[in-house]
C-alpha cells in the first residue's frame, strides 16, 4: 500500500501550524489599522463643495478671524457655518462677477441655502459642544488643524471615541489661554504640561471621571 | 492503578462490556458504522431528515427575526427574557453532562465511561453550539456583538466585567473551546483507526490529515494520557463554573425568585440531570439501531440513570429549599414570588416541573425501571421537558409577577419563539447525526482497554 502523504507534506504542515499564528495575527492587524485609517475614518480628504471655499485664503491671506464667520461658536453647541448673508458682505462688491462665486449670488437672488458639504460629521449620538471647549481654552487649531492653510477644509481628526478621550483623559496636555483660542499657529510659552495645569485648574476643567462618562457626550 | 484490573474482574451482575469482544471486533463493529459504504439505516436517515427540516426552520426564523426585529418574540415588559434564555441554559445544562461524563469520570477513574463518552462530549460541542445561538439571537442589535468581546477598539472602551453576561460570554467561549479541544485530542487515535481502515483514498487523505500523523508509539500514548488528564482536570472546574456563571445571570438581579445563593449549585445538578437525560435519550435508539448493545449495555444506562437520580434529588432538594427559604426569609416578595409560581399565572408549568423533577426521578429507585430501555428513554423525555419547564418557571415567573403590582404581566409565546427552539433542535439534530455518519460514536482505543486481553497484559506488567 502506497503512503497516503507524500513527503512534501511535512513541510506544508510546519507551514501551516506556524503560519496560523502569524496569519491571524497579521488580520487583526490589519484589521485594527484599517478601522483606525484615513481611509476609514474620511481624514485629511479634502471633500467637494459647491463653492471652492477657501480657508487658507479667507483665513492665511487675509487674517479674517474665525468668529467672523462662525459667529456662535463661543455661544452655541453648534459652531454655524455662515449665510449667504456673511458672504455677501463683501462678494456683493468684490470678485461681485467672477463665475465661481456665482452659487453664492444665486442662493442671496433665490433665498436658497447653500449646500455645504459636511466635513467633520459626528454620528448624532454623540452630542459634541463647541461653546464649552472654546470657553475652556480648547484652540480651534487642537482639533481641526491648521485651518488657515486648508485650501480646501479637510477632517483634521479621525473623530473616532478614542481621538476625543486622549484629550478628555489628559487635557492638560492641550488646552491654551482663552485670548488664544483662534490663534492659528499658537505655541506655549514655557512647558504646555505645566501651564496646561494651572489652566486645568483656572477654568475649573472637570476631572477626566467627570469628563469621559457616557452622559457627557452621549445624552 | 494497580488494584484497578481486580475491579473489572469482580463478577458483575451486567457487564460493561459484553464478553466475547476482542480487538478486532470492537473495532469492526465501531468503525463499520463510519466506513461502511451501504447507505446508512432508516434510523440515520430519519433522524438527518427531521435535523435538516427544522435547521430550515431555524434558519427562517433567525432571517426573519434579523430582518423584523425582536418583536417578533413574544418578548414583552416586564418579562424581556423567556424562551431564549430558557433555551439558552436548556442547552448549556445538557452539554453539562458530556464534561461530566467524560471528564469527571475519568478523574474518578470510572471505566464505564469509555464507551458513552464520545458522543456525549459530540452531544456538549452541539449542545453549546445551540445554546451559543440565543445570546446573540436574543440582542436586539446582534451584529454588535463583537462589543461584548474585549479587544482594542477605535472606542477606547472595553466590556463591563462585573456583569454576569460578560461572564456568559468568557464561561461559554472557554466552555465551547475546551470541550472541542478535548473531544478532539481524544478522537486523534481513533482518526488513525479509521484512516488506517478507510479503503477509499478521499477517506483516507480526511482521516489522515485529521489524525494528525498519529502512529500510536509509547511517546504518543504517555503525552496522550497526560494530556486528557489535564484536560480532564481543566474541565471538571469548566463544568461547575460555566453553568454557576450561567446561573449568576439571575442570582445577581434583585428579582424575587432570581435572588439566591443556591442557584450555582442547584443549576449545576439541574444541567447534570438534563444532560444525563439527553445522554439516555440519544443512547437508547442508537444503541438499538446499530445494535451497540454489547459496548453500550444495559450497566451504562443503569448507571446513567442512577447519576440522573441523584441529581433529580439534588433538584427536587433545592425545590424544596427554594420554597422553604421563601417562607422562612419573612419577605412579603419572596414569599409571594413562591406563592405565584404554585398558584398564579404559571401554576401548571410548575405542578408539571415538579411532578416531572421531584416526584418522577424517585422512580429510577427500583432497579425495574433502570432496567427497562425503554422506561428510560420515557424517563429522560420527562426529564428534559421538566429541566426546560424548570427554568422557565424561574425566569418568566420571577419576571412576569414581581415588586411593583402595576408591572405585571403574561408572557405569551409566539409562532417565532417556538420556531427558533425547535430550530435549534434540528441544528443539534443535524450536527449530531453527521457525527454520527463521519466520526466514531464509540471511543474505540478506549474500549478496548475494558477487553479482558488488554487487562492481562497489566497484570503481567
Amino acid at each position: 500500500m502506497s503512503q497516503i502523504f507524500h513527503h512534501s507534506t511535512n513541510t506544508f504542515t510546519r507551514i501551516t501550524l506556524f503560519g496560523a499564528v502569524f496569519i491571524l495575527g497579521f488580520a487583526g492587524w490589519v484589521v485594527f489599522q484599517l478601522s483606525t485609517s484615513d481611509y476609514a475614518t474620511r481624514a485629511t480628504q479634502a471633500r467637494e463643495q459647491p463653492v471652492p471655499f477657501s480657508h487658507a485664503h479667507h483665513v492665511g491671506g487675509l487674517g479674517v478671524d474665525c468668529r467672523y464667520c462662525h459667529t456662535t461658536v463661543e455661544t452655541s453647541s453648534f459652531a454655524n457655518i455662515p449665510p449667504t448673508k456673511t458672504c455677501m458682505n463683501c462678494h456683493s462688491q468684490i470678485w461681485s462677477t467672477s463665475p465661481t462665486l456665482e452659487p453664492v449670488r444665486a442662493s442671496f437672488r433665490t433665498d436658497e441655502s447653500i449646500r455645504w458639504t459636511r466635513v467633520n460629521d459626528l454620528p448624532d449620538f454623540v452630542y459634541f459642544n463647541h461653546s464649552i471647549h472654546i470657553n475652556k481654552g480648547v484652540g480651534c487649531e487642537i482639533c481641526h488643524g491648521r485651518v488657515d492653510r486648508m485650501p480646501l477644509t479637510i477632517q483634521y481628526n479621525s473623530g473616532q471615541m478614542e481621538w476625543c478621550l486622549t484629550c478628555h483623559r489628559n487635557p492638560e496636555k492641550y488646552v491654551r489661554p482663552r485670548e488664544f483660542v483662534t490663534t492659528m499657529g499658537y505655541q506655549p510659552a514655557g512647558d504646555q504640561e505645566e501651564i496646561g495645569r494651572k489652566l486645568v485648574a483656572e477654568y475649573k476643567i472637570q476631572d477626566a471621571r467627570t469628563l469621559t462618562s457616557c452622559s457627557t457626550c452621549h445624552r | 492503578m494497580a488494584d484497578e484490573p481486580q475491579v473489572i474482574d469482580k463478577p458483575a451482575p451486567k457487564e460493561i462490556i459484553a464478553p466475547g469482544y476482542t480487538f478486532g471486533t470492537v473495532t469492526d463493529q465501531i468503525a463499520a458504522v463510519v466506513l461502511t459504504k451501504k447507505t446508512p439505516p432508516l434510523f440515520w436517515m430519519g433522524s438527518f431528515a427531521v435535523g435538516f427540516g427544522l435547521l430550515l426552520l431555524f434558519l427562517l426564523a433567525v432571517g426573519v427575526l434579523l430582518m423584523k426585529g425582536l418583536g417578533i418574540w413574544g418578548l414583552r415588559a416586564p418579562a424581556m427574557w423567556a424562551w431564549d434564555i430558557t433555551n439558552f441554559v436548556w442547552w448549556v445544562g445538557i452539554g453539562h453532562a458530556g464534561t461530566l461524563i467524560s471528564a469527571i469520570l475519568l478523574l474518578l477513574n470510572q471505566q464505564w465511561r469509555n464507551s458513552i463518552n464520545r458522543f456525549a462530549e459530540a452531544m456538549t460541542l452541539f449542545a453549546v453550539a445551540c445554546a451559543g445561538m440565543f445570546p446573540v439571537l436574543h440582542l436586539g442589535r446582534p451584529w454588535l456583538m463583537y462589543w461584548l468581546f474585549p479587544y482594542p477598539n477605535t472606542m477606547a472602551i472595553e466590556p463591563n466585567f462585573r456583569s454576569p453576561l460578560v461572564w456568559d460570554v468568557f464561561a461559554v467561549s472557554t466552555y465551547a473551546t475546551v470541550s472541542l479541544l478535548f473531544w478532539y485530542v481524544g478522537l486523534m487515535p481513533d482518526l488513525a483507526t479509521l484512516r488506517d481502515r478507510a479503503t477509499d483514498r478521499f477517506a483516507k487523505f480526511s482521516y489522515g490529515i485529521l489524525a494528525m500523523g498519529w502512529r500510536g508509539s509509547a511517546k504518543h500514548w504517555a503525552v496522550y494520557e497526560t494530556a486528557s488528564l489535564l484536560l480532564a482536570g481543566l474541565a471538571t472546574p469548566l463544568v461547575l463554573s460555566v453553568h454557576t456563571v450561567v446561573s449568576f445571570d439571575f442570582t445577581i438581579g434583585i428579582v424575587p425568585g432570581w435572588h439566591s445563593t443556591f442557584f450555582p449549585p442547584y443549576f449545576v445538578a439541574g444541567a447534570i440531570y438534563s444532560g444525563f437525560a439527553m445522554v439516555l435519550a440519544l443512547a437508547i435508539p442508537l444503541r438499538s439501531a446499530y445494535g451497540l448493545q454489547g459496548l453500550i449495555t444495559d450497566k451504562h444506562l443503569d448507571n446513567a440513570a442512577k447519576v440522573m437520580m441523584a441529581t433529580g434529588l439534588i433538584v427536587g432538594y433545592s425545590y424544596i429549599l427554594e420554597a422553604f427559604t421563601g417562607w422562612y426569609s419573612g419577605n412579603v416578595f419572596e414569599e409571594a414570588a413562591i406563592w405565584n409560581r404554585m398558584t398564579g399565572m404559571y401554576k401548571y408549568q410548575y405542578w408539571t416541573l415538579i411532578a416531572c423533577n421531584v416526584i418522577a426521578p424517585n422512580a429510577l429507585w427500583f432497579k425495574k425501571v433502570r432496567s427497562s430501555p425503554v422506561i428510560l428513554f420515557i424517563w429522560s423525555i420527562i426529564v428534559l421537558i421538566g429541566m426546560w419547564l424548570e427554568r422557565f418557571v424561574i425566569i418568566v415567573a420571577s419576571l412576569s409577577q414581581d415588586n411593583l403590582p402595576s408591572s405585571w404581566g403574561r408572557f405569551e409565546a409566539t409562532r417565532w419563539d417556538v420556531a427558533t427552539y425547535l430550530g435549534t433542535i434540528g441544528l443539534f439534530l443535524f450536527l449530531f447525526f453527521l457525527f454520527i455518519r463521519l466520526l466514531p460514536m464509540i471511543s474505540i482505543f478506549e474500549v478496548r482497554t475494558l477487553l479482558p486481553q488488554a487487562k492481562v497484559k497489566e497484570d503481567e506488567a
